[in-house]
């Protein structure tokens, strides 16, 4: 399992970044058959949490509404250098977590 | 063999004649229907073999507005309580594929601790799961607006629902075409 993380490369404390946000999954439906008819089984991700700074800045509670690859863009504001830390968790009961440290200049 | 020769015997004897014409017809129509009718068959013992496979499918009908904000779960919308107005959902007019929809949403907030968006829900009119995703926001994000890439079950209208700390609700929704459902693939 994979995630990506992306922002700007320069960070000014206070900023309000454009953070993307893209995890690695087929998300699969349950409704799709394979190529000798049987019914793939679902596996979709169940939620998806981001942490910065203490805080959970996203959580999204997804269902197979949401494209193979979710891709999630969302704005937080910057204050210090820290983590983000992204988590989520999928029907298969497999966690998936990625990391990745946001530099803020002052 | 000269030139005179050919067109005379084109004039006489024309590539298409009507008993020919009749004989291809009558081919065409013998090889349409006996291919028809294995094919068929084919069909017919593929999705025997498929019966006993329950299909948790409810989707092709559309759901009405009311059935949208009654379905979600954990919470009671009013439709009275619904304001048109502060939010924008961002939604091509026609897609090719179903299976990755960009869609935005931004919503007119300050993103204060005293006035935030809290939830914002992606509903579907048609979709087997009537909500594609419930996001949680806060006064961290500052700006209340999202973008992602959802699955969509033919054509049909999708609504963004927000909610504000304060237990305002904005709603906005969009028309899309989907030329291709995310429900259906090339082994159907």
């Amino acid at each position: 399992m994979n995630a990506r993380l992306i922002w700007p490369q320069k960070i000014v404390s206070g900023d309000v970044v454009k953070v993307r946000l893209l995890i690695q999954h087929p998300m699969e439906t349950g409704y799709l058959q394979d190529m000798t008819g049987h019914l793939i089984p679902r596996n979709i991700i169940q939620w998806v949490s981001c942490v910065y700074d203490a805080q959970e800045v996203l959580r999204v509670e997804t269902s197979s509404g949401i494209a193979a690859n979710p891709f999630f863009e969302f704005y937080v504001r910057a204050t210090v250098t820290g983590l983000m830390v992204v988590k989520w968790l999928d029907d298969d009961g497999q966690a998936g977590e990625f990391r990745q440290l946001m530099s803020v200049q002052d | 063999m000269s030139l005179s020769f050919l067109s005379r015997s084109l004039k006489t004897k024309p590539l298409f004649s009507r008993q020919r014409r009749e004989g291809l017809v009558l081919g065409w129509g013998l090889g349409l229907g006996l291919g028809s009718f294995f094919t068929l068959g084919f069909m017919k013992n593929a999705s025997a073999a498929d019966a006993p496979v329950e299909h948790m499918m409810t989707s092709g009908r559309l759901r009405s507005m009311q059935e949208m904000l009654g379905g979600i779960q954990g919470t009671v919308v009013n439709e009275r309580q619904l304001q048109h107005a502060g939010i924008k959902l961002h939604l091509s007019i026609l897609a090719d594929n179903g299976n990755s929809v960009p869609l935005g949403v931004s919503v007119d907030s300050p993103m204060t601790p005293e006035d935030h968006v809290r939830d914002i829900y992606l509903l579907s009119q048609r979709n087997p799961v009537l909500v594609m995703a419930h996001l949680h926001l806060g006064p961290w994000n500052a700006r209340a607006e999202l973008n992602t890439r959802v699955r969509l079950a033919g054509t049909q209208k999708v609504v963004a629902l927000a909610r504000t700390n304060t237990d305002r609700w904005l709603v906005d929704s969009a028309d899309i075409i989907v030329t291709e459902s995310a429900c259906v693939d090339a082994s159907n």
